[in-house]
């Protein structure tokens, strides 16, 4: 397997610029997500790498083999070894679940063991003669990536491949094929909109924001250490809270916070001593002690052996508002000394609601990252 | 600051390269597609400019001239209306009502458009001789005219949405006024299509205005051309001709411009229901029988009846399967070259879609403003004077049938083509598969329906077509509408009738199809 290079590319669209001098590294065998909201460049950009697209500038190259260099070098799509499935799976209608995967096979091919080996790899075996019309959205799209992968390709583009199924098909397929991409250990660029997808399948995420790629980073690294405010609250909800930046902690409304070391990539501005500046703590770093009235912090001394870093007794507020999820539930949490701030928000099991109303006691676990 | 020429350049390389290379293959056709189109034109114009300013002024300005204007407009207008009117009330009734048997009504209906119109008026004028002039010609051509209305406004109200009409009853509209100030409104870019079609074909007609003795500009330039041999003086009404045909196409253009009716918001549109009509069934029914019998039932029935009685021909009798196999052939030609000039036009202007594949995909439609008559005509005078080999050449009749009814053509291919998603085309690419196998592995197979509909049709107006066919046909080979025409001329109608019959056989089966069509529409899509 090849990793798939894009450097300084650039596109545009009558006078609009959709790409602008965007670079990306997808690494060999791994599934590189690329995350940005609708209209952003992403299906633009999968149509660069798969040459339906030729770019003003740039370069894109698969391994040692560059397949477009704009003005000096350009393969054609069918000459490239990569594979495609686009955003609806585009199976021709004409042809049965079985010619659509054995298209791009040799007459010989066709006929031998290797489309019934990819029918049954994806799980559609049954559906060998059936017309796309008579599948529904999830088997189309294991039939297109059979079908894209039925050459083993140097490379696989995904556009949005599970956007057009509905939620409860969406995880089952989703997981299936996250299973069979790691098996086959392609390197594969996936592009959505859709957070929580890219999180939990990717190796790699790469955020998307006006045609170019604005950080570039496991997804652990990408949550917890974005590089500014907008990127974090692009990727889950978010508390920014002022701060004193020191080495390597930072004094806010919270308390003392440890700080992440920088993301690869940013300022080094960041860790300079005495600066003022942002911090962020995401929902789940919060814990909420409820407190009984009339008995203030007094409950909370005897939970103290979280971890990490935190206030010696937490700060007070009550519960303002509670969204309940069923799996967990979000709570908007206004504090006694500033009540002009922000509302806290904080993320606890759904079983651990609270009523609003109730007042609690906040303290911070894990570290807080500082924000450009 | 001006871009360096290199520069630019290298930008049109790779913005033809990076897509497809076979619109070589596409530019090609096109381009031929584009110069048959436009030949007739152009020549009709030198024709009837070689003469001099001063002739075409003489020409122009004569009393006869303004005779025809008038004769051809007041035809016109009233056929328009009366055709506006059976077409929108026959709709309604079979689209809205609780009509008895409105199935067999939307096929019944649409049927007559499956009778050439000399045929039609062969039918009335063999059984009353009385038959001549302007009420005549409009009972005539509106009898066989008014399903070009009928369809399209039918179509378009089985695809009405309901809720809009709810809507106006909601805010105290009557009925009546919501059926003005509503449903009418959203049928009426269909209504005014289907006038524009009855318009067209008037202008174009010949052999039915022939036989009831009505003059309009088609036949004079006939009688000029064919009697007269007066070239210049037939191109020149020709022309006339022609700006009227695009008056009419401008006109339509400008009123439908405004009143479209768009479907803002989501949710299925759903089917109004359908009106009671109670104790008004019987004259409904009635109606509707009136005006099927007039239309379908009297010509068929005159056909039924001469052919009963046998041949009474004085003319060498030949055989009418020669004429028939003729017909076949030319018709087989010219539906083949139709459809196969149309692919590349509607694949440029679909897929590469710039203002020159907008501009040849409009020119392809010129034809539409050219009355049969026209095309003969610019191709005779182009024949003639640059390339006499061809000149009555079975070639010329092919090209002819071909550039008149490209239109017709690009109607199927067009629809087909824009089924087929780009996507399609790229997917096979990223599998390997060459452009141009591609191609023939995907995008011919998924169009090949729209082909063969275009094939079909071309197929059909070919061979009921008559004005060209005068004109054009090999000398001492005849098809079935030029053998009809010579017994009909000399009123030996036993011997015409069994060449209008075959005639209507081959035409009636699109026509059934296209109403069985059009009640399909109608009923609920198959789930998936």
């Amino acid at each position: 397997m090849s990793a798939l290079t894009v450097g300084g590319l650039r596109k545009g669209y009558a006078a609009t610029p959709v790409l602008r001098d965007l670079d990306l590294q997808a690494p060999a065998g791994a599934l590189t997500a690329v995350l940005g909201l609708s209209g952003c460049g992403k299906t633009t950009l999968l149509r660069v790498i798969a040459g339906f697209e030729r770019p003003e500038r740039g370069l894109v190259s698969l391994g040692d083999r560059t397949l477009e260099d704009a003005g000096a070098t350009y393969v054609a799509p069918e000459r490239r070894e990569i594979g495609y499935v686009p955003q609806e799976g585009a199976l021709f209608p004409h042809l049965n679940v079985r010619e659509n995967v054995g298209f791009g096979l040799s007459r010989r091919e066709r006929r031998g063991q290797t489309v019934d080996g990819l029918l049954e790899m994806v799980g559609i075996a049954a559906l060998a003669k059936r017309l796309p019309h008579e599948l529904s959205g999830g088997e189309q799209q294991r039939v297109a990536l059979a079908r894209a992968l039925a050459r083993r390709p140097q490379a696989l583009l995904l556009d949005e491949p599970f956007s057009s199924l509905d939620a409860s098909m969406r995880t089952r397929v989703r997981e299936d094929v996250h299973e069979l991409l790691r098996q086959q250990g392609v390197t594969t660029v996936l592009v959505t909109h859709d957070q929580e997808e890219a999180l939990s399948l990717a190796d790699v995420v790469a955020v998307l924001r006006d045609g170019r790629v604005v950080q570039q980073a496991p997804p652990a690294e990408l949550y917890e250490r974005p590089l500014d405010e907008s990127l974090a609250r692009f990727l889950g909800a978010v508390n920014v809270l002022d701060a004193q930046l020191r080495d390597d902690t930072a004094v806010t409304s919270l308390g003392v916070l440890a700080l992440h070391a920088p993301a690869a990539g940013a300022a080094p501005a960041a860790g300079v001593a005495g600066v003022s500046g942002a911090v962020m703590v995401r929902p789940e770093q919060l814990e909420v002690h409820p407190l009984q009235a009339g008995e203030p912090g007094q409950g909370e001394h005897g939970q103290g052996e979280h971890e990490g870093v935190r206030g010696r007794e937490g700060v007070r507020g009550h519960v303002e508002q509670c969204r309940y999820y069923g799996h967990d539930a979000l709570l908007h949490i206004r504090t006694d000394d500033d009540p002009g701030a922000e509302l806290l928000l904080a993320r606890v099991p759904g079983g651990r609601a609270l009523a609003v109303g109730t007042p609690v006691s906040v303290t911070v676990s894990g570290a807080a990252a500082a924000l450009e | 600051m001006s871009t360096p020429a290199p520069a630019l350049a290298g930008r049109w390389v790779r913005a033809w390269s990076g897509r497809r290379r076979w619109p070589l293959v596409s530019i090609a056709g096109a381009g031929i597609a584009t110069a048959l189109v436009l030949v007739p034109l152009v020549f009709l114009i030198h024709e009837a400019l070689h003469s001099g300013p001063g002739e075409v002024r003489h020409l122009l300005l004569r009393h006869t001239v303004a005779v025809l204007l008038w004769n051809t407009v007041r035809l016109a207008l009233a056929c328009m209306a009366l055709c506006a009117v059976l077409g929108v009330a026959s709709a309604w009734l079979v689209q809205r009502t609780t009509l008895p048997w409105s199935r067999l009504w939307a096929v019944a209906l649409v049927l007559p458009l499956g009778v050439p119109d000399f045929v039609v008026a062969f039918g009335w004028v063999s059984i009353d001789h009385a038959l001549h002039g302007y009420l005549a010609a409009v009972m005539i051509m509106t009898l066989s005219l008014y399903p070009l209305v009928y369809l399209p406004v039918s179509a378009a109200l089985a695809r009405t949405d309901a809720s809009l009409e709810e809507a106006a009853r909601s805010l105290g509209q009557s009925p009546w006024q919501t059926f003005l100030r509503v449903t009418l409104r959203q049928i009426s870019p269909a209504l005014l299509g289907g006038c524009l079609l009855v318009a067209l074909a008037l202008l174009a007609e010949y052999g039915a205005f022939e036989i009831v003795q009505y003059r309009t500009f088609t036949v004079e330039i006939f009688t000029q051309f064919k009697l007269g041999f007066d070239t210049v003086a037939a191109c020149v009404l020709s022309l006339v001709l022609v700006v009227l045909s695009v008056a009419a196409l401008a006109g339509e253009q400008a009123l439908s411009g405004r009143g479209q009716a768009w479907r803002a918001g989501p949710g299925a549109t759903r089917r109004p229901p359908r009106v009671a009509l109670g104790r008004w069934s019987a004259p409904a029914l009635a109606a509707l029988a009136a005006l099927a019998g007039l239309a379908l039932g009297v010509p068929v029935a005159a056909l039924v009846y001469w052919m009963a009685r046998g041949s009474s021909s004085t003319l060498p009798s030949t055989s009418i399967l020669a004429a028939l196999a003729h017909t076949a052939e030319f018709s087989a030609a010219a539906a083949a070259l139709a459809t196969a000039l149309a692919v590349p036009v509607s694949a440029l202007a679909i897929r590469h879609r710039n203002r020159v594949s907008v501009l040849v995909e409009r020119l392809a439609y010129l034809p539409l403003a050219l009355p049969g008559l026209v095309v003969a005509l610019g191709l005779v005078s182009f024949t003639v004077r640059f390339a006499f080999a061809l000149y009555q050449s079975s070639l010329e009749l092919i090209v002819a049938y071909a550039i008149l009814f490209l239109p017709l053509a690009l109607v199927g291919v067009r629809s087909g083509m824009a089924n087929v998603p780009p996507r399609l085309e790229e997917v096979g690419r990223s599998l390997g598969v060459r452009p141009s196998r591609t191609w023939v592995r995907v995008t011919l197979p998924l169009i090949a329906p729209g082909l063969a509909a275009s094939f079909a049709l071309v197929f059909v107006s070919a061979a009921t077509e008559l004005t060209a066919t005068l004109l054009l046909h090999p000398t001492g080979v005849n098809t079935l509408a030029t053998q009809f025409w010579a017994y009909t001329t000399e009123l030996s109608y036993g011997a015409a009738a069994p060449y209008a019959g075959l005639m209507v056989a081959i035409s009636a089966v699109p026509a059934y199809l296209l109403s069985r069509r059009l009640t399909g529409a109608a009923a609920p899509a198959r789930g998936r």
